[in-house]
């Protein structure tokens, strides 16, 4: 039993492929050695190195040994040469055996299994080149190798040898490298039992991500915002993590706190402190990438540069000020929404009359949200947002209010961008919600009405996430808003907004794939009407008699396809036979008027109890009667079986077991 | 305390002691010391070059009138190519860093993904902005392809944000209180032009003139770009004055838009015809590059 540790020893890679290009390190690494065994793989990285140890693999892979089928005896001699000729070996060494039809010749091949070390020094090369990064660059000259980063060691020991190769010109060795510095310069040997708990740390380096993890969260405090992603950010853009505090000029409190946390998390990568009340305190944590901070002079240069941002952005809110959002408006035209659909101006026009529009059918206040509207991409003009791009509408909100606006079109203009992600809350108030939805509408389509639909992983106008969130404050805010009608002119869009209702329903709702699939094949109605019909689906389907019901409508469905029957279809009553026929009649009609206004659960329930009835009328009735009137009368019946009770769903789509 | 010009002089010292050329600034108008020949033209081509200089680079849009206080219309950026790039490269920028004065065991750096491109010289490269103690001090790029050309050898550019070093290493608060020399500031030297030259681009540049003057050089560079077309004589061909002739419209182009002269449909086509330009002349540099090998051959 052997193990295996692999360090690929990297110029500073972002922080946010760093665990993706471990998974696909893991992966590879599995699948290229799955025949070694091995207990367990351990994978670990900083920004400066992705680690893999293998633990417990067999030193050679198994013997595999391959058995080939000749010819009968009875073939002949040449059919017996032409196959030990193939196999490379005499006809005399062929082995023999018997089956159904007699004797025939076999080849028993042993591939011995190659050892451990061979296949490492063999395959790592192309595992290590072929690690996907989202962008990767070449440095050893024009089509050298790619990788996120150019790679300057190679640490690769198998117990306490070197497994020889080459990647970029870089040769493996069993040397690591400490922190750039405050580790020594040179490259410094190691061993597996060593690496990472002895040397590594020696040397400034916590190559266990949990631990740096563990090391920041030690440092920041109780009164410190938490931040899963900024802390993950930081662990991935340290070796050695070390927080320090640092404060700033109470007096910038002033400014509103969505700037100040703004430029401190996402220009600075600083954790924002907050008081006892809830609001901002004048001071913040910074990660260093250094042991400590003994003369001050870090904390100092932090505190220099954040005054700076600071006095920027004060500087940005006065002269801001100078010009009304109102008086923005004609600016919008210097403003590119796309190079192909023109400016902000054309934006805003087109989302004023489709805003105006939904607030007229949801009763949204009309003024709020033609207002909110018009000025909402107005602040795509100030300095602010040219610098504090992330700050888009919420600028825009708090300027509204500092220039007197009414505060619900403030709140409106402040939330309008919501939600920026499935986490995301919606925008508070309802005309929010209006102005929201019509912005992001309006970007869906116009971009698939010139074929701007996101392909795969590419969605640069992020189409997926507007959709989405279209979807989700319907939901949410259960808006009875019909959405489909919106779009009907630009028809991709269509497929395109069912696929992320589609997505909603299951994985943010939970609902059955099947389940979603029926509640979709039905009417297109407004969202929460599909979430509640795909509720009602998922509340029924236990019961004893809704399975049943759907496998029926499934064979309904078969046998109006197969008969070619296309409504609509009357039904003679004379023409009904007694007993199963005309009950099933009766029936329906019962259920179809005490469904009536009930909830949807309720109606499922009712639909399910027809299920006797169905099943019945199969076993007694011959729906291909040779009279063709009668025929014509089973057909209209189970015709209008079926599409009276598919407007909640089509119960087809129901996989039964 | 080192001055202004004494921390430029000690970059130059040390990276002239690594090899590099010391280049002076180049003599036209440019964005940032990319543009440059001596950065543009010179990483084309499989012939290795180290180079160093500090490149004035004007930013119309960016100027604040001199009353910002880390905002500037012309800034100075000293500028460092090495092609190829050597396997210490980060080696030997920390040790330029150490050099300046930085004891970097006090210090905090970080290495923070920033990918750089340039949609008007068709050039793009992969790296970082280098962070000390949360300011960003230099561009560290790995260019990848420079005039629509993946590049034969790949080098590291290297470029210091001279300004924001110096306040640092100062500690002053603006730029505008650097020490420039022993007795001079920066703003007795430079504040001047800040104030006029914000004036002059956002307020009274004149737009018709910089069209015109825009579409001229335009027009010099596709007539030179179609007759070394045509030329056999290409190892003579004035390539180098048709880039001089890119680098006006480049800069024209930014004066326009700092006037708010570029509307939305234009700034689009504007850029792709600077961009042609400027293709247009790397490739006719790489070819005369490759005809002079040959000839040598």
């Amino acid at each position: 039993m052997a193990y295996f540790l692999l360090e690929i020893g990297a110029e500073e890679i972002p922080d946010w492929m760093i665990e993706p290009a471990l998974e696909d390190l893991r992966i590879r690494f599995q699948a290229a050695f799955a025949a070694f065994g091995g207990s367990a793989l351990i994978t670990e990285a900083t920004p400066r190195r992705l680690v893999l140890l293998a633990k417990d693999l067999n030193e050679k892979a198994p013997d595999v040994e391959s058995v080939f089928q000749g010819p009968y005896i009875s073939a002949g001699a040449k059919a017996a040469e032409g196959f030990a000729r193939k196999c490379g070996i005499e006809v005399d060494r062929l082995a023999k055996m018997q089956d159904a039809k007699g004797e025939r010749y076999v080849f028993h091949q042993l591939t011995k299994g190659q050892p451990l070390a061979a296949a490492l020094s063999e395959k790592l090369p192309e595992i290590i080149a072929g690690i996907h990064f989202p962008k990767s660059m070449y440095w050893t000259g024009k089509g050298g190798v790619r990788f996120i980063r150019p790679i300057r060691w190679i640490l690769a020991l198998l117990d306490d040898q070197v497994i020889p190769f080459e990647v970029a010109g870089v040769k493996s060795g069993n040397t690591t490298r400490g922190h750039r510095i405050l580790g020594p310069k040179h490259p410094i040997p190691v061993t597996i039992e060593n690496y990472d708990e002895q040397v590594l740390p020696a040397n400034f380096v916590i190559v266990h991500a949990g631990e740096r993890k563990r090391r920041i969260e030690a440092g920041l405090g109780p009164d410190v915002h938490k931040d899963a992603d900024l802390l993950r950010t930081l662990v991935y853009l340290t070796e050695f993590p070390t927080p320090i505090r640092g404060s700033f000029d109470p007096s910038f409190l002033e400014l509103p706190q969505e700037i100040l946390s703004t430029v401190m998390r996402h220009h600075q990568r600083y954790f924002s402190v907050i008081k006892e009340d809830g609001s901002l305190a004048p001071e913040f944590v910074a990660v260093t990438n250094t042991n400590a901070d003994p003369d001050g002079l870090i904390r100092q240069g932090n505190e220099r540069v954040l005054r700076a941002r600071f006095n920027d952005a004060r500087f940005f809110w006065k002269v801001d000020q100078q010009k009304k959002l109102s008086a923005r408006l004609p600016d919008l035209e210097k403003v590119t929404f796309q190079a192909k659909l023109g400016s902000y101006k054309d934006k805003t026009e087109r989302v004023v009359k489709l805003a105006s529009s939904l607030a007229a059918q949801t009763g949204a206040d009309a003024n709020t949200v033609e207002v909110a509207a018009l000025l909402c991409k107005c602040d795509l003009t100030t300095d602010m947002v040219k610098e504090f791009t992330d700050l888009q509408g919420v600028v825009g909100g708090l300027y509204a209010k500092a220039q007197g606006e009414d505060d619900a079109v403030a709140t409106a203009i402040y939330d309008h961008y919501k939600p920026v992600g499935m986490d995301d809350s919606i925008p508070r108030t309802l005309e929010g919600q209006i102005v929201s939805i019509a912005d992001k509408l309006d970007t869906l389509r116009e971009c698939f009405k010139i074929g701007m639909a996101p392909t795969g992983s590419k969605d640069p106008f992020a189409l997926r996430r507007a959709a989405q969130g279209v979807v989700k404050i319907l939901f949410e805010a259960r808006l009875e808003l019909p959405l489909f009608p919106l779009i009907e002119d630009v028809p991709p869009l269509g497929a395109f907004i069912k696929e992320r209702i589609q997505f909603y329903l299951r994985e943010v709702l939970g609902f059955a794939y099947d389940e979603v699939n029926a509640v979709l094949a039905a009417p297109l109605t407004t969202i929460p009407d599909l979430a509640d019909r795909a509720d009602a689906i998922h509340y029924i389907r236990p019961t004893a008699d809704f399975e049943p019901l759907a496998a029926s409508f499934k064979r309904i469905k078969n046998i109006l396809v197969q008969a070619g029957a296309e409504g609509p279809m009357m039904i003679r009553a004379d023409l009904l036979t007694a007993g199963p026929e005309r009950e099933l009649y009766e029936a329906t009609g019962r259920v179809l008027s005490s469904i009536q206004h009930r909830p949807y659960r309720d109606q499922l329930a009712s639909i399910a109890s027809l299920r006797p009835g169905v099943d019945l009328f199969f076993d007694k009735i011959l729906v291909n009667d040779p009279d063709p009137a009668i025929r014509q009368n089973r057909l209209a019946l189970l015709y209008s079986l079926l599409t009276e009770f598919s407007t909640i769903a089509d119960f087809s789509e129901i996989v039964t077991s | 305390m080192d001055t202004f010009q004494d921390t430029i002089f000690k970059l130059k010292r040390y990276w002239a002691d690594r090899g590099c050329i010391i280049q002076e600034p180049y003599d036209l108008e440019v964005g940032a010391g990319t543009m440059a020949p001596e950065t543009f033209l010179r990483v084309l081509g499989a012939k290795p070059y180290k180079v160093a200089y500090v490149q004035p680079s004007r930013r119309p849009a960016d100027g604040r009138y001199g009353e910002n206080p880390n905002r500037l219309y012309k800034h100075q950026q000293l500028q460092v190519i090495l092609k190829p790039t050597p396997e210490d490269v980060i080696e030997q920028y920390l040790g330029s860093l150490e050099a300046i004065g930085i004891d970097l065991r006090k210090h905090d750096i970080k290495f923070e993904e920033d990918n750089w491109e340039s949609p008007t010289l068709g050039a793009w490269g992969i790296g970082w902005q280098v962070m000390l103690d949360g300011l960003e001090i230099t561009q560290f790029t790995y260019f990848q392809q420079c005039g629509g050309m993946d590049l034969d050898l790949v080098p590291a550019e290297i470029t210091y944000g001279l300004e924001r070093i110096v306040a640092f290493l100062q500690n002053v608060e603006s730029v505008y209180d650097i020490e420039w020399a022993p007795g001079f500031k920066y703003s007795e030297v430079r504040l001047a032009d800040e104030q006029q030259f914000s004036v002059y681009n956002f307020e009274m540049a004149d737009v018709p003139m910089l069209w015109q003057e825009f579409e001229l050089h335009e027009r010099e560079v596709q007539r030179l770009l179609e007759l070394f077309r045509v030329t056999k004589e290409k190892q003579r061909f004035p390539v180098l004055p048709a880039y001089d002739h890119v680098l006006n419209c480049s800069h024209l182009f930014n004066l326009l838009d700092a006037r708010g002269a570029i509307s939305v449909t234009e700034r689009v086509g504007i850029i792709a015809r600077v961009r042609k330009l400027a293709v247009g002349v790397a490739g006719a540099w790489a070819e005369q590059q490759n005809s002079k090998e040959e000839a040598a051959a």
